[in-house]
């Protein structure tokens, strides 16, 4: 447990704090990082996905390329893609943004796919044309599965953007493989803390969010398990969205 | 390709460092969190605690895992111990849900059943419950399967030796060839892995093989981590 107070007195330190290298500079780097990867995957993944939601097609081709990419090692990718471009954050921003496609255009698709198919039916049959019900109904409706996607995309990107220190010089990881090198265990278990506590708060604020995108009136999630009535679910169903009473 | 004539040898050895860091894994997972997701399954109170933590589990970042582990688990930073047991607890808060999903997936008249013709509730699980909740599991651990072999190349930049170390020392050195051949060798080994998973439940559920329903991929069961997490 001595380690831990070691870490902390790490973390306290004012001098770890000041300057290019610092705590508050290097978690800067790693933000900024996050954030701008994930708007370039979501830029290519949510108008596919939204395009796969609404047309059903080209599902499979989504469902095998994502299964795919889920098997492929992120350092191997990282690796490689630095191998090619060089030394730097080229190759992070190109692999982070390939590996957080696939739950971003997973949730943009699956969010128009748990849209009752009696709720599109109505929507075209008051008159909307396609293009209102992607803005009007499908939209709202499948955004919480939406920012569910973008969620783990977040929480995909800021773990790897540690690893990504390996073949850059930014951002928290950096704490880590400096630690290592020089077995200085009160750094990299510092670093460790700060990169697990910024992963959690991430995803504590995705999951407020995702309570708060679901439209008034909406109910999202398994129905309330009935016990007297077979409520058996089949694998590969996923709960539908339930109108709310 | 001439790099990988003549090391084809190093490689099969990494392969097999990788076989031994992520079987015990996926075995691990698999036998903690039957005991787990039950409960989680059983008690209403104990399934959103259980669940919740097993999903702040599946948040935290896998490098810092493997710094913080030896503090508190005092496995050593390089060793193999040291990552079976961050992978184990990976594929242990998957596989707490999908176990809570797949026993709930059972049908409660069957359940009912099972109880009036007489079955103990120890018995009821094992003969009734689990067999019944065997394609949800399976798809659960072919997704533990892959991402595990995936997750274990992590290791190489601490030092733990798997075909992550291709990638490694391929950087290092400067030899694509290195680092593509980890990358195949790496999604082979989860394929191989996953389609063992796959022949392991036609043998254990022969009854699923004369009723094909559709069976998905594992990604579109539980592939993108949002649609395994309820968002209630």
């Amino acid at each position: 447990m001595n380690y831990f107070t070691d870490a902390v007195a790490w973390l306290l330190d004012p001098a770890h704090y000041p300057g290019p290298t610092g705590i508050p500079a290097r978690l800067g780097e790693q933000l900024l990082f996050t954030v701008v990867t994930l708007v370039l995957a979501s830029v290519i993944a949510i108008p596919v996905g939204f395009l796969i939601g609404h047309t059903g097609r080209g599902r499979g081709i989504a469902v095998a390329t994502s299964g795919g990419l889920r098997a492929i090692p992120t350092l191997g990718l990282l690796t490689l893609v630095a191998l090619w471009i060089g030394i730097g954050l080229g190759a992070p921003y190109v692999a982070l943004t390939v590996l957080a496609i696939p739950p971003i255009l997973a949730g943009a698709y699956t969010g128009f796919e748990a849209v009752n198919r009696a709720t599109i039916d109505a929507a075209r049959a008051v008159g909307m044309t396609e293009l209102q019900i992607v803005r009007h109904v499908e939209i709202p409706l499948g955004l919480p599965l939406l920012i569910g996607g973008l969620r783990s995309a977040t929480l995909q990107v800021v773990a790897t953007a540690t690893l990504a220190a390996y073949v850059a010089d930014f951002g928290l990881g950096r704490f880590l493989f400096a630690g290592l090198k020089t077995n200085d265990y009160a750094q990299m278990l510092g670093g460790s803390i700060l990169v697990i506590l910024l992963a959690l708060v991430l995803e504590g604020l995705f999951a407020g969010l995702q309570k708060l995108v679901v439209p008034r009136g909406v109910a999202v999630g398994r129905p309330p398990v009935d016990r007297k009535a077979s409520t058996r679910r089949r694998p590969g169903m996923e709960p539908a969205i339930t109108k709310g009473i | 390709m001439t790099w990988l004539w003549s090391n084809l040898d190093l490689v099969w050895l990494r392969t097999l460092d990788h076989i031994v860091l992520s079987l015990p894994p996926i075995l691990l997972s698999f036998v903690f969190a039957l005991p787990l997701g039950w409960l989680a399954n059983r008690y209403r109170p104990t399934r959103g605690a259980i669940l919740s933590i097993a999903g702040l589990f599946y948040a935290i970042p896998s490098l810092p895992l493997l710094f913080i582990l030896p503090v508190i688990i005092g496995t050593s930073l390089r060793s193999p111990a040291n990552l079976i047991a961050a992978l184990t607890l990976y594929g242990l808060a998957l596989m707490v849900r999908v176990v809570a999903d797949g026993l709930a997936s059972v049908d409660p008249d069957v359940r009912q059943s099972a109880t009036a013709v007489g079955f103990s509730a120890w018995s009821r699980f094992w003969l009734v419950e689990l067999p019944l909740a065997g394609p949800v599991l399976l798809a659960g651990v072919r997704v533990v399967a892959v991402s595990t072999v995936s997750l274990a190349t992590v290791g190489a930049v601490i030092g733990a030796k798997s075909l992550g170390s291709l990638f490694t020392d391929g950087f290092q050195r400067g030899i694509q060839v290195e680092i593509i051949t980890g990358i195949v060798a790496t999604v082979l080994l989860a394929l191989v892995l996953d389609g063992a998973v796959v022949l392991l439940g036609r043998v254990l559920m022969p009854w699923t093989r004369r009723t094909r329903r559709i069976r998905p991929a594992p990604a579109a069961v539980l592939g993108p981590m949002p649609v395994v997490r309820s968002v209630a």
